[in-house]
């Protein structure tokens, strides 16, 4: 079996792995890193997006031996300490969320768009940007506003770090 | 209103795990030493099994067992049941088939459980699942309610020759024929309520385990309904008696009722978790939600309303033809004859209605209840008939269905339900002004403008929730009792722990029971918690569905406050040295009537478990009550929904402009939650009306398979909704409230629908209203209107 090394929440990991463990399985049975979520098998729902290197992907797309040497961030790793990241923080206040399955994939994907279209982000975007996260609970209407919360409320945080 | 009480929008407390990922979901869950178990299905829509040579998976690696139909019955494990008994017009019990966990000679729909093969991983079941020689001889399969009557038609049980299960009826058949004989005009409509398969995102899931030592079971579900599943496991599967078999549905992404039900896989975890020796697990992959989750809707429907000269509505008839899939799965019956036909009186005073409904075994996925169920398919029926009668009157609908409207209270209607309050002028009202109604008329020119074509559409619904009245639910062939129950514990330093037979799943029962105990107790909301789905902690409860944890289920907390109450005056008078009759309690602390002698909850409590302070022979020690209850009535939730579409014939895209609900579900504990629940059941019922559709082939092969070929509503696919409240009170429990789970996606459909129609001047118009069915629409009436 191949040895799969990577960096997930800036920790070091490293395993033996049945070459075609996905990094989803890689995620949630080795690392027991279980906020990342399996809704589907056709990689639409976005339950399981985290970021690689920067960038959202799908996990259960991804083979774990595909992320050799990568940097991993998952939902476990977005707060700092006991502090939530903004977009958790945003999802929270304005109820994006009901069961909380597909939120991890959520705040993920909703991180990711703030970082590829910045932090004044109009609804038809968010919901165009959206496609890739299904959620069954909300109707969208409060992880819309989220969303365009937690991203204003990203660049406020980035403007104040910069001072 | 305290900044945590009731009517606040406090934030939601189980949220801070979701959203750090900490939640504690059934795949989440591993035990030590656990196996994991793959299904083999059925890839045939109809067979018999001849055989099942497992060798060649038995010598593959990590393999533990195959388990097949023989093993179940060699340990007189039972069938999955039907807890609902219809009977029939002429008296005759409905015939139900039975329902084997893992088929037993026959498989009878495409995804139907062949065997189950255990093995060390998941990959090493599956591979060895590939390597199982099933020989089936294929038999010709009905896979539509016609196919299923047709003459000639393969048999799917021999219980019921004809595949009818049962044929059901309700109201006053001569006293509406009188009402058709005497109407001024008769609107009629064919309706096919569309098959949908109900996709909470977390895919059902099972861990079983066996304690050899105690011999006794724990089965980790994705269940909204712990006790029921324990109860039917235990009494009628013959697992193991209660007191040895625990079941926990811990956090459970979504269920809108399709973890209601107690399927095979569940069954068979917990049942081989023994026979192997070692825990199962089972984590359904989406493909097979798909297949094999219960799945709602389908009924083939025609109806008719008589109206009068003045345009009043005299006299509805219906006949639905309601598909039960391939077995009765455990509430199927109830939902197209007690949770349906009641409702179809909507809003209005109808006085004579008569409804045949037809329940049908086709090889397909059993059918139950998705959220609304039965009541849904009702609305869509009435408010489809209220619509199109209007326009068959040349009658603006809002105005038609106001003169129709029940006005006063309480009103029984020809079919079963009292209302007991409601307004629906004021909904109706206020969803004109937040919609624009009168500003319709220039957008729609503004559209034509442009080429496109817009249209307003009406759903005035009700649906009864807060399910139910034990007794009445029993005289209708209910084999349970639908109350709740609850336990209060308060701790010695004031805390407190509700323990619930509600099941949250997305509802947030950790804020809104709080909330109430917040308020009613004068202690900080972070100092109580909610303790539910756990078959060990909570003694027993009847879960989370028909949007009854609110109405009936903190019904039941308010029952049991009311002895903390009581109790805690007790001690509080001991300990003032004031009698009983003296101690009022408010805001948190017991005074003295007429003195300034005052003692805090906290203080009480911790009195009561130090008991120094009176005779513990007069005043039991310790302050834990619980309480059962039953309601006295459905409540009756009911709004006015007011849709706006855009549709671009060129391309039959329907775009929802506006989208507008005015619902009154009586006093609202967070509105917060409340409106989250709105918008849900709205995405899901423009899900219906617009996107959604199971779809199977001649064979029987489900074509819907997955998210590639069912739509599911996305982000783009919705509006932001405009939701406003009216409210009345609920007269018949002590909070006063109605119920809100439910009513988004039973009102929805139609108001879509109705815009639909309305835009494009033709009724014909099928559900889902996909592009290429809008398109096809718009074609005809350009067609027609060149002909002109």
């Amino acid at each position: 079996m191949p040895v799969v090394s990577m960096t997930v929440n800036g920790k070091a990991v490293s395993a033996d792995v049945d070459s075609r463990t996905l990094l989803v399985q890689f995620l949630r049975e080795n690392l027991r890193l279980t906020g990342t979520h399996v809704g589907c098998d056709t990689s639409q729902c976005g339950a399981c997006v985290v970021h690689v290197d920067g960038k959202a992907i799908k996990s259960c797309t991804t083979l774990a031996v595909m992320c050799e040497g990568a940097h991993v961030t998952t939902i476990e790793g977005l707060a700092n300490g006991a502090e939530l990241h903004p977009m958790q923080a945003a999802f929270r206040e304005h109820h994006g969320l009901q069961c909380g399955f597909c939120t991890p994939g959520m705040i993920m994907s909703a991180v990711d768009i703030v970082a590829r279209k910045g932090n004044v982000l109009d609804e038809a975007t968010i919901r165009e940007e959206l496609e890739g996260n299904i959620c069954r609970c909300t109707g969208y209407h409060n992880i819309v506003k989220a969303v365009a919360d937690g991203a204003k409320a990203m660049g406020a945080g980035a403007a104040k770090a910069a001072e | 209103m305290s900044a945590t009480g009731i009517g606040a929008s406090v934030r939601r407390k189980e949220d801070i795990r979701y959203i750090t990922g900490k939640g504690r979901y059934t795949d989440d869950i591993n035990v030590a030493g656990q196996t994991y178990a793959y299904f083999v299905r059925s890839p045939h829509a109809h067979a018999a099994i001849k055989n099942i040579d497992a060798s060649a998976a038995l010598a593959k690696p990590g393999v533990l067992s195959v388990l097949t139909g023989a093993d179940l019955a060699a340990d007189q494990i039972g069938g999955l049941i039907c807890g609902w008994m219809i009977h029939s017009k002429d008296g005759s019990p409905m015939k139900a088939g039975g329902h084997p966990a893992l088929a037993q000679g026959k498989v009878r729909y495409v995804g139907d459980h062949v065997c189950v093969v255990i093995a060390e991983t998941y990959a090493q079941a599956k591979d060895a699942g590939e390597a199982i020689v099933v020989d089936y001889d294929v038999l010709p399969a009905a896979v539509e309610m016609a196919d299923a009557l047709a003459k000639g038609a393969p048999v799917i049980h021999d219980v019921a020759t004809d595949n009818t299960c049962f044929e059901w009826h309700l109201g006053d058949k001569a006293a509406t024929e009188a009402a058709f004989a005497r109407a001024k005009h008769v609107t009629k409509l064919d309706i096919v309520n569309n098959r949908l398969i109900p996709n909470a995102m977390e895919p059902r899931a099972a861990v079983g385990d066996y304690d050899m030592g105690t011999d006794s079971f724990t089965l980790y579900t994705t269940s909204q309904n712990p006790h029921v599943a324990r109860l039917v496991l235990s009494a009628f599967i013959g697992i193991a008696p209660e007191h040895k078999l625990r079941v926990i549905a811990p956090d459970v992404g979504g269920g809108f009722g399709s973890k209601i039900f107690i399927y095979a896989e569940e069954t068979v975890c917990v049942w081989a978790a023994k026979k192997v020796g070692r825990p199962v697990k089972w984590t359904g992959e989406r493909s097979e939600s798909f297949l094999a989750d219960a799945h709602g809707r389908d009924h083939v429907t025609h109806a008719e309303l008589a109206l009068d000269e003045k345009g009043k509505a005299i006299g509805l008839r219906v006949h639905t033809r309601a598909n039960m899939g391939a077995y009765l799965s455990t509430f199927a019956s109830s939902v197209p004859t007690y949770l349906y036909a009641p409702l179809l009186s909507g809003q209005y005073d109808i006085p004579a209605i008569y409804a045949e409904v037809d329940a049908i075994y086709t090889n397909t996925a059993p059918v139950d209840a998705y959220r609304g169920a039965g009541r849904p398919e009702a609305t869509f029926v009435i408010e489809r008939l209220m619509e199109v009668a209007a326009r068959e009157l040349k009658t603006d609908p809002a105005s038609f269905r106001r003169k129709n409207f029940v006005k006063s209270f309480p009103h029984q209607t020809p079919v079963i339900m009292c209302y007991d309050a409601g307004d629906y002028v004021a909904s109706l009202d206020k969803a004109l002004e937040l919609a624009d109604y009168k500003g319709f008329a220039k957008r729609k020119r503004e559209s034509a403008k442009n080429g496109k074509l817009r249209g307003v559409g009406f759903s005035c619904f009700i649906e009864a929730c807060g399910i139910a009245p034990s007794a009445a639910v029993g005289s209708l062939g209910a084999g349970v009792g639908l109350w709740e129950s609850a336990e209060v514990r308060v701790n010695p330093i004031g805390t407190v722990e509700i323990l619930t037979g509600s099941h949250s799943h997305g509802q947030g029962h950790e804020t809104t029971f709080a909330q109430l105990v917040s308020d009613r107790l004068g202690i900080p909301i972070d100092n109580v918690s909610i303790v539910h789905g756990d078959t060990d902690k909570v003694q027993m409860g009847m879960g989370t569905y028909g949007s009854r944890s609110g109405a009936v289920g903190m019904s039941a907390i308010v029952k049991a406050l009311d002895k903390i109450e009581a109790k805690a005056k007790k001690v509080a008078a001991h300990v003032l040295e004031a009698s009983e009759g003296d101690i009022e309690f408010k805001n948190g602390k017991f005074t003295v009537k007429g003195t300034d002698k005052e003692i805090d909850f906290g203080s009480v409590a911790l009195q009561a478990y130090i008991a120094h302070k009176f005779n513990g022979q007069e005043l039991e020690p310790g302050l834990k009550e619980s309480a059962f209850y039953d309601p006295t009535n459905f409540t009756f939730p009911a709004g006015s929904h007011v849709c706006e579409v855009e549709i671009d014939p060129d391309t039959g895209v329907t775009r929802v402009v506006n989208y507008v609900a005015v619902d009154d579900f009586g006093e609202l504990i967070n509105p917060m939650i409340v409106e989250g629940q709105m918008h849900g059941g709205i995405a899901q019922g423009i899900g219906q009306a617009l996107l959604e559709g199971a779809v199977y082939n001649k064979e029987g092969q489900l074509i819907t398979a997955s998210y590639m070929d069912y739509t599911m509503p996305r982000a783009g696919d919705l509006p932001s909704f405009q939701t406003g409240f009216t409210s009345t009170r609920c007269p018949s429990n002590p909070l006063g409230i109605k119920g809100c789970g439910e009513a988004g996606a039973i009102a929805s459909p139609p108001a879509v629908i109705n815009a639909i129609t309305d835009a494009l001047g033709t009724e014909d118009v099928p559900m889902p209203a996909t592009a290429q069915a809008v398109w096809r629409a718009a074609q005809r009436m350009r067609a027609a209107q060149a002909a002109e």
